[in-house]
């Protein structure tokens, strides 16, 4: 399996390292991971490193999962990035409002390693 | 129950927040659903969806006569706001909180340490968006807070006149914690 590259924000960094356990243990072998503790570290990351994936909540301090995603896509950083929200928001409104911004895939904690795997592993052409 | 015009927030809001507010957004309540809202029954499967898929651990409901709030050491409080205001208060002692990081992290600790800490805060957090969630209205309608966590026990967290109050003792193999839903003000 070829490398993938993944940025992982959360202002957790319990919750970013099950994501990215949760990610190994779905099947992604060969990931390399870059952190964020918010959206703008994420931003910060985005501007220097290439990714294949995107995770992010959305509650967090300074600049929220949203506000995030919005901000990908305006200042076109990585373009064609698929950008899966993971989060304990889990309104109709939430799913409408991050699929608007931009997200390709929405995750409601608590999770299982087989959800991640049904929503993720297709969006980097894992399955 | 009927809950006229609440199915309908999400979309008013978004329309709200594209700045093409509807003249036909109708008013939002939760007054109506309160025991809906209170049920606490959906504080048990919360509890339960969190232990059991992120920690792999079933919990069991116990006697809030065996309550061990005088000794608890870690406290996480996650606040509600919107149509619903109050918190979700989670409290163990040192040993279910180390015990909890472990199952949560598969690391293993000594001291209640930032790691401890955060994934106590974690675990509170998935718990509020849980318990909301069990209702699409307040899930639409109530946001959260991001996680304080406190150590010590010297403390006493009191509500005045709280809207509803659910208290709920839980074991989980030797550990046991509790969970505390205080809503102080409902629209």
């Amino acid at each position: 399996m070829s490398e993938i590259r993944a940025l992982i924000v959360d202002d957790s960094s319990v919750m970013r390292k099950i994501v990215e356990r949760t990610l190994r243990q779905a099947g992604l072998d060969s990931l390399v991971v870059h952190e964020a503790g918010s959206g703008t570290e994420g931003l910060d990351v985005l501007r220097t490193e290439t990714v294949d994936l995107i995770l992010s909540d959305i509650n967090m301090p300074s600049m929220d999962g949203l506000e995030f995603l919005r901000q990908i896509r305006a200042q076109n950083l990585a373009p064609g990035v698929p950008v899966v929200m993971i989060t304990t928001e889990s309104s109709e409104e939430h799913v409408k409002q991050a699929i608007q911004s931009g997200a390709q895939g929405y995750i409601r904690k608590p999770f299982t390693s087989e959800q991640v795997k049904e929503r993720v592993l297709p969006l980097v052409h894992v399955a | 129950m009927s809950l006229n015009g609440v199915r309908t927030a999400p979309l008013v809001r978004m329309r709200q927040a594209s700045g093409s507010e509807g003249d036909g957004a109708m008013a939002v309540s939760l007054r109506e659903s309160v025991e809906q809202v209170s049920d606490p029954r959906n504080l048990d499967s919360s509890v339960d969806e969190v232990f059991q898929m992120m920690l792999g651990v079933n919990c069991r409901r116990e006697s809030v006569a065996a309550d061990t709030r005088q000794s608890a050491s870690v406290t996480a409080v996650v606040g509600f706001g919107g149509l619903l205001s109050g918190a979700c208060v989670f409290r163990s002692g040192q040993e279910a909180a180390l015990e909890i990081a472990a199952h949560l992290t598969g690391m293993e600790f000594a001291e209640i340490d930032d790691t401890v800490k955060d994934a106590i805060g974690e675990i509170c957090n998935m718990l509020a968006g849980a318990w909301k969630g069990k209702v699409p209205e307040l899930a639409a309608n109530c946001g959260l807070s991001v996680p304080a966590v406190i150590t010590g026990s010297d403390y006493d967290l009191r509500v005045q006149a709280p809207e509803f109050q659910l208290h709920h003792l839980y074991r989980f193999e030797e550990s046991s914690f509790s969970v505390t839903i205080v809503c102080d003000g409902l629209q």
